[in-house]
C-alpha cells in the first residue's frame, strides 16, 4: 500500500505534487511500511558518513548503469537490485541526495524507466535536511529481501537516443541544461569536473539553454511554480503539447529538468536524452553550434 | 637529474595502501577508503589562511586544492585540502598525501600514473570517479616537476 500523500502547501500548483515531500514529512514518516528511503549521490562514499535513518543506498554508477554496456540495467538486474534493498513494486519511495537531489532526479528517472509507479523526491535533498539539523546515522540498514517483478524497461515514452534528437531538429523544442561555458563551446565538460571524451564543444542547433540549478531556490529546493513557469514557458518559450528533450553532458543533470518539467510543470512527452554531450559531441557529421546563439538547423 | 624508469620499485607505503586494499572484499574497501577520508591531515597554517596559494585540481568532482614543496634535500612535501562533504575525492587525496610522504622527487616521478587503478576500488567507486585520483596524481608530479626546475 502506497503511504500518505504530503499535503503540504509548498508544493501548490505543482501538476504532481505527489512526486514530492517535505522534509518534515519525511521525519514524520520514517519507518512506515510500505515506504523506502533511498539515497543516491554523486560521491560514491557520501552515504557512509551519514544517512537519513533507514535508507537504503543506491548508487548511480555502480547499481544503475550496465557494468558493460553504454545503457541502464536490464529488468532481471533492476528486480535483483530492488529485490535487494527491501523494495516492493508497490512500495513507496523517497529519494534524495547531494546537489540539489541531482543524482536522486537521475535515479527516478531511470525508477520511471520501469514503471514504478509511486517513486518521489525529497524537496531539498541531503543539504536542506542537514540545514535542518534533522538527524543522521551511519547504522546501515539490512532489509529483509523484498521480490520485484522482472519488468521490462520501457525506453520510448521518457528517453531519448541521438536518432530521436536528429529526428526532432527543427520541430521540437530542445532544452539544454549544461553551464553557459559547455553551451557556447568554451568547454567539453562541466566547470571542475573531469573529462567525459567528448571531441567537439558547442550545442545541438535550436536548444535553448537554461542551466539545470536555475530550477532551485536558495534552500536547495525547488522554486515556486511561478518562477518555474516564468523560467521555462515566458523565456524559454515551452508550452504544452511540445514534446521538449532536455539533454547535458551524461543525463543527469537533465534528468533533474525532466522532472521540473514533467512532474512540477505538467509538460507531456518530455524526455531525456541521455546519451547527451558525451555522445553528440563525439559522433559523426551531426550538426553542432557554437557560440551564444541557439542556432538554426539546415536539412543537409 | 631524471625521473626513475617506471620499472622502478613502487614506494613502500604505496605498496601497503594497496595490499591493504586488495585484502578487502570489494564493499569493505569502500569503508576503508572513508578511514583515509577521515584522517587526511590538515593543511598547514601557512597554506590553511593562504588558499590562493593551492592548485585546483580540475579533474576532480569537488573542490581539491593541491600544493607541493621541495626542500634542500629534494624531499617533496604534499599538502592537499577537499571538502568534508567529498568523501571520496577526500579518500583519494589522504591516498597520495599519506602514501608520497616524504618521498624525494625522483620517487613521486617514478610512481606510475595508473597506480590509481591497482588498488581494486575502480569496481567499488566506477572508472569515471577514479579517474579524479589519476588527475590528483599528474597535478602532483608536475608540481613536483615545476618545484624542482624552480629549485
Amino acid at each position: 500500500m502506497p503511504a500518505a500523500l504530503d499535503p503540504s502547501d509548498a508544493f501548490t500548483g505543482f501538476a504532481h505534487p505527489e512526486r514530492l515531500v517535505t522534509t518534515q514529512w519525511l521525519a514524520d514518516n520514517l519507518g512506515t511500511d510500505g515506504l523506502v528511503v533511498v539515497e543516491s549521490d554523486e560521491d560514491v562514499l557520501l552515504y557512509e558518513t551519514g544517512h537519513i535513518p533507514g535508507a537504503v543506498k543506491i548508487d548511480w554508477h555502480t547499481d544503475l548503469n550496465d557494468p558493460v554496456t553504454r545503457d541502464y540495467v536490464d529488468g532481471a538486474g533492476f528486480a535483483k537490485l530492488l529485490g535487494s534493498k527491501g523494495i516492493s513494486r508497490d512500495t513507496t519511495v523517497v529519494i534524495y541526495g547531494d546537489k540539489n537531489n541531482w543524482w536522486a532526479a537521475y535515479a527516478l528517472w531511470v525508477f520511471t524507466l520501469f514503471g514504478h509507479s509511486d517513486v518521489r523526491l525529497l524537496d531539498g535533498g541531503r543539504a536542506k535536511w542537514e540545514a535542518e539539523g534533522r538527524e543522521y546515522t551511519t547504522d546501515v540498514p539490512t532489509p529483509a529481501a523484498a521480490e520485484y517483478p522482472v519488468v521490462e524497461r520501457d525506453d520510448s515514452k521518457i528517453r531519448a537516443y541521438k536518432d530521436d534528437v536528429l529526428a526532432a531538429l527543427g520541430t521540437s523544442p530542445l532544452v539544454d541544461v549544461r553551464s553557459p561555458e559547455e553551451y557556447v563551446g568554451d568547454r567539453t565538460t562541466a566547470p571542475a569536473y573531469p573529462e567525459e571524451g567528448a571531441l567537439r564543444a558547442g550545442h545541438i542547433p535550436t536548444a535553448a539553454n537554461v542551466p539545470w540549478a536555475r530550477a532551485v531556490a536558495e534552500d536547495g529546493s525547488f522554486k515556486k511554480v511561478d518562477e518555474l513557469n516564468a523560467i521555462y514557458r515566458d523565456e524559454v518559450g515551452l508550452k504544452d503539447g511540445d514534446s521538449v528533450i532536455a539533454y547535458c553532458r551524461i543525463g543527469e543533470r537533465s534528468s533533474h529538468t525532466w522532472f521540473v518539467l514533467t512532474h512540477l510543470l505538467g509538460l507531456e512527452g518530455v524526455r531525456n536524452y541521455d546519451g547527451s554531450w558525451t555522445e553528440w559531441g563525439s559522433a559523426v557529421r551531426v550538426p553542432i553550434v557554437k557560440g551564444a546563439d541557439r542556432g538554426e538547423f539546415a536539412a543537409r | 637529474m631524471t625521473a626513475a624508469p617506471s620499472s622502478a620499485p613502487l614506494p613502500a607505503a604505496l605498496v601497503d595502501i594497496r595490499d591493504e586494499f586488495l585484502a578487502l572484499e570489494v564493499r569493505d574497501r569502500l569503508q576503508l577508503l572513508l578511514e583515509f577520508s577521515n584522517s587526511l591531515p590538515d593543511l598547514p597554517e601557512r597554506y590553511a589562511n593562504h588558499p590562493d596559494l593551492l592548485e585546483r585540481v580540475e579533474e576532480c568532482q569537488s573542490p581539491v586544492f593541491i600544493f607541493v614543496e621541495v626542500d634542500d634535500d629534494d624531499v617533496a612535501h604534499v599538502f592537499v585540502t577537499a571538502p568534508r562533504e567529498a568523501p571520496t575525492t577526500r579518500g583519494f587525496a589522504s591516498i597520495l598525501a599519506q602514501g608520497l610522504k616524504d618521498l624525494t622527487v625522483a620517487e613521486i616521478l617514478a610512481v606510475p600514473s595508473d597506480y590509481p587503478l591497482t588498488l581494486g576500488l575502480t569496481e567499488a567507486v566506477s572508472p569515471l570517479r577514479i579517474r579524479g585520483m589519476m588527475g590528483l596524481l599528474g597535478r602532483i608530479q608536475r608540481q613536483v616537476t615545476e618545484k624542482k626546475h624552480a629549485a
